[in-house]
């Protein structure tokens, strides 16, 4: 089966709605069928992998700790809007360090986070076969 | 569904899964397994443990998969392989495990 590349865009804050918990379920769950998956995280988007996250007092689960794991799945390509992070006053050092074991490399850690422009998150969305929009 | 440990009282789904994750303890496990007819070795524990620390670093029960290949790396690759894992839990290792580790049901599990 030729492998397709397949774009999780995540524009959504992690709670309030069940969109970006039901995204992350969604690439774990298609991470089984070895396709070359990337996220883009553009707009309110950037808050789901926001560093300190805290659940207590509104009742929901904080699955901020699961993006960690993405690694193990082999999806190491998470792309961050630049322009998002800007307009949230937000810098890479409020975002946790997502990292991926490289299996070829003795296991070395490597960051999975990248930081984009806008004009290139439009080429790298462009550039994918299927779209999830979340 | 309950399972009766230590007299006392276990709630569980209808797969047999854990109600409470807290809840847990070894005899849980235990009980578990003696349902089933398995008797924990260490190499059970080995796997079981694995995926309660799994668990709690990330907030979920890993892929088969990803099982795998993390037992082989911190378990030595003769036992990073589905027929190992298979030999100690025949119903699937991620399924059958995650149960008595008192973990959900594996994402994308079928």
């Amino acid at each position: 089966m030729a492998t397709k590349k397949f774009m999780y865009v995540n524009r959504k804050a992690p709670y309030g709605t069940v969109y970006a918990l039901e995204s992350l379920e969604v690439v774990l769950i298609a991470a089984a069928f070895e396709q070359d998956v990337s996220l883009a995280f553009i707009d309110d988007g950037v808050y789901q992998i926001a560093k300190g996250q805290n659940t207590d007092g509104i009742g929901m689960k904080n699955f901020s700790a699961t993006y960690n794991a993405l690694g193990d799945y082999e999806i190491n390509k998470l792309y961050v809007e630049k322009e998002s992070l800007e307009e949230r006053g937000l810098t890479e050092d409020d975002l946790m360090p997502i990292v991926w074991e490289d299996e070829d490399d003795d296991w070395a850690e490597k960051p999975s986070i990248r930081i984009v422009s806008r004009a290139e998150m439009a080429d790298i969305l462009a550039d994918q076969d299927v779209h999830y929009s979340f | 569904m309950a399972l009766v440990v230590n007299g006392v009282e276990v709630a569980t789904d209808e797969e047999g899964y854990l109600e409470d994750l807290s809840a847990w303890t070894p005899e849980i496990a235990e009980a578990m397994a003696k349902e089933e007819d398995v008797e924990l070795t260490q190499e059970h524990w080995d796997i079981i443990n694995f995926l309660r620390e799994y668990y709690e670093e990330y907030q979920i029960a890993p892929a088969v998969r990803v099982l795998t290949k993390a037992v082989g790396k911190r378990l030595g690759k003769d036992k990073g392989n589905s027929k190992y894992l298979y030999s100690l839990f025949p119903y699937g290792p991620g399924k059958q495990a995650c149960k008595y580790a008192g973990l959900p049901k594996p994402t994308g599990c079928v």
